[in-house]
């Protein structure tokens, strides 16, 4: 049990940190890495919680390519950072408003909790019990078969992003050097030079 | 839990199986072939429409649910999904000329409409919530790519990224709604929503009723969800705003008729009122916003908008000889919009497309018989008769007026006379004003279009009795 309350309170303050951290840090980058620490904590809360199946997905599909994709696009595009901080002020009634909501809600939460613990029933509790049945395997029970038809209709909206893609953006450009491996094993010893390349100097 | 799980009937499905794979094999075959390949896939999408057609056609009248339950056909599918076939090939056909000479016409488009046609096919039968949201969300994909499909036009991008930007704003408060009702009906079947809701809703419940009608509303594009209507018709290409006009107007409101009618037949007086209100508010704007457009595919959104309000009428009855309305009206629509886009495409000289009222100045002068095609298509969305729009006006008012529903009626005759003003004065323009240049010859495919729709709207008149019957069939089968 304390174990347990140990590993909640370490990954719920780690997460709710580097929550914080997300917002608070100069650099967009840091941003983005302590977004991933703040997804893997969830992860593990995921974990403690019974819910196997979404804390993999989440440290899959978020860490692995939502906040990576981040992470390029911070690092590729040039935004000014310190620029868009300047509004910060501007924003902050409505930021407050927002967070007066949420903290109503919170209430109202554990208001009904106080009143009746009975009112608000834990989603967590996974319907098969993880004793009989994991929650992977309960997935897998009814995702190729009760589900199949929205699992191929998932797979063609899929298909419609991957084509919408496609037509969108890829063009011919011309004057682009491309790789021709053909060319290449075609070389011989004698159309490669090799050169001495002095330091600091280059060619 | 490891029960025996019987494998679903595919036979109801097999129009969208037909689509599926045979748009993978068109993939495949324009990824092999390249770029020059858009001429025969175009072809090949029309047979595979075609093939599906057939067999919805062969399905079974009386209702069939498969796939666990979360597919249903019943006569008003097979109606809705032939009307919305149709309206797809015509999304192809319209575009063969115009995608050419925009040096636009890549393989890419046929494969996006028919992807998008079984979204629609598939929000038509669906008997679920989450049948219904896939279905839409393929639908709406496939449209705002085609929105921006002349990627290097500002007007088209611009379009492509309004319509995507709303739609994914809409999708988000109907998933909301569906979350909703899902939460308080414990189901996202419709029968089982159905059965629990009987007499009274909770606010809760209404809350998501909302929210699921103003998704539903966007699709549609009905006050108050109509904002990116002009912007998108005007912007995209001509073919595509065609596509727009007919095909997903027809899945949107077959998506409203089975929502409504199958999951929440039990609250009739509490969705009543939203419809109501979106039927007004939409024949209000649409007759009075299109008075002062002068480009005719703005026009022909305003147009839209106020068609989709006079269909609304049909549905608020919440009665069979409403459906049977709204199923009429829907597939008169169909065949005068179609009439009218086929008339803006051919309007071209060289290289340029003309767009605005004023260049269909003496139209009767130099093309005549375009122009009186395109007057009928005026007179019949005016609702003048004999013409078939009267009829289809004809029906939703008379089912609005036995369901004592007489101010809505009245409102509807109303704007419909002042949306005639528009109309007219597009007849007046052909007719009475100095005749401008010759426009180049029609092309073919266009001109079967205009041809096939002006027969329908001109001699409807002669031969109701097929088209009414099968309404009526369609609308008994939700009751």
């Amino acid at each position: 049990m304390t174990v347990t309350a140990a590993f909640f309170y370490l990954f719920a303050t780690i997460a709710v940190a580097s929550g914080f951290m997300v917002i608070a840090s100069r650099n967009p980058v840091q941003s983005v890495l302590f977004l991933i620490l703040a997804f893997v904590n969830a992860a593990g809360l995921f974990l403690m919680m019974g819910a196997e199946f979404l804390a993999m997905i989440l440290v899959i599909v978020y860490v692995g390519a939502v906040a990576v994709l981040f992470l390029f696009v911070t690092m590729m595009l040039d935004v000014d950072f310190a620029e868009l901080r300047q509004g910060f002020l501007q924003y902050l009634p409505f930021g407050a408003l927002i967070g007066v909501v949420f903290f109503l809600e919170l209430t109202l939460v554990i208001g009904a909790y106080i009143i009746d613990p009975g009112l608000v029933r834990s989603p967590a509790v996974p319907i098969p019990s993880p004793d009989v049945m994991t929650n992977t395997e309960a997935l897998g029970q009814v995702l190729y078969t009760r589900y199949f038809y929205f699992f191929q209709a998932a797979g063609l909206i899929l298909l419609v992003a991957m084509i919408g893609a496609i037509v969108l953006t890829l063009r011919e450009r011309k004057g682009i050097r491309r790789q021709n491996i053909s060319v290449q094993n075609a070389r011989t010893a004698q159309d490669v030079q090799v050169r001495k390349v002095p330091f600091r100097q280059g060619i | 839990m490891n029960t025996a799980l019987a494998i679903p009937a595919f036979g109801p499905v097999l129009p969208e199986i037909i689509l599926a794979a045979g748009v993978l094999a068109l993939v495949l075959f324009g990824a092999i072939r390249g770029e020059g390949s858009s001429g025969i896939i175009n072809i090949l999408a029309l047979v595979l429409i075609g093939a599906a057609l057939v067999a919805v056609l062969m399905l079974p009248s009386e209702r069939v649910e498969t796939m666990g339950g979360s597919f249903v056909v019943d006569s008003f599918a097979k109606f809705m999904k032939a009307l919305t076939l149709i309206a797809s090939s015509a999304g192809i056909i319209l575009s063969l000329d115009f995608m050419r000479r925009a040096g636009i016409n890549r393989f890419e488009y046929p494969i996006l409409i028919v992807l998008s046609t079984i979204g629609m096919l598939m929000v038509i039968s669906s008997n679920d919530l989450i049948a219904l949201y896939l279905g839409l969300e393929l639908l709406s994909l496939s449209s705002y790519v085609i929105a921006a499909f002349d990627r290097d036009n500002v007007r088209s991008t611009e379009a492509g990224l309004k319509y995507f930007v709303l739609g994914a704003l809409s999708s988000g408060m109907l998933l909301y709604g569906a979350s909703l009702v899902y939460g308080f009906t414990g189901s996202v079947s419709f029968p089982t929503i159905a059965t629990t809701l009987q007499g009274s809703a909770g606010f809760g419940l209404v809350f998501g009723l909302v929210f699921v009608a103003a998704g539903i509303a966007f699709k549609i594009s009905a006050v108050p969800f109509h904002m990116w209507t002009p912007d998108v018709y005007e912007g995209a290409p001509t073919p595509v705003t065609a596509f727009f006009a007919a095909a997903p107007k027809m899945a949107g409101m077959a998506m409203a008729v089975r929502v409504f009618i199958d999951a929440f037949p039990g609250i009739l007086g509490q969705w009543q009122q939203i419809i109501v209100f979106s039927a007004i508010a939409s024949m209000a704007l649409g007759s009075f916003a299109a008075i002062g457009q002068r480009n005719l595919k703005r026009l022909m959104a305003y147009s839209s908008i106020g068609n989709v309000g006079f269909a609304l009428v049909g549905l608020a009855t919440g009665t069979s000889e409403g459906i049977q309305g709204v199923v009429i009206y829907m597939a008169i629509y169909l065949a005068m919009t179609l009439g009218t886009f086929a008339v803006i495409l051919s309007m071209r000289r060289g290289d340029r497309m003309f767009e605005t009222i004023e260049d269909l100045s003496g139209l009767s002068r130099t093309h005549p018989l375009m122009a009186f095609c395109l007057a009928m298509m005026m007179f019949s969305l005016a609702g003048i008769p004999p013409l078939a729009g009267f009829f289809a006006k004809f029906a939703v008012f008379t089912a609005a007026i036995n369901a004592n529903l007489v101010t809505l009626a009245v409102i509807g005759v109303v704007t419909s006379v002042i949306g005639a003003y528009y109309y007219l004065r597009i007849v007046k323009v052909m007719y009475f004003d100095e005749a401008v240049e010759r426009y180049d010859a029609m092309p073919s495919g266009v001109r079967f279009v205009l041809a096939l729709s002006s027969v329908f709207v001109v001699l409807y008149v002669l031969f109701p009795a097929p088209l009414t019957a099968a309404a009526g069939a369609a609308a008994r089968s939700l009751f």
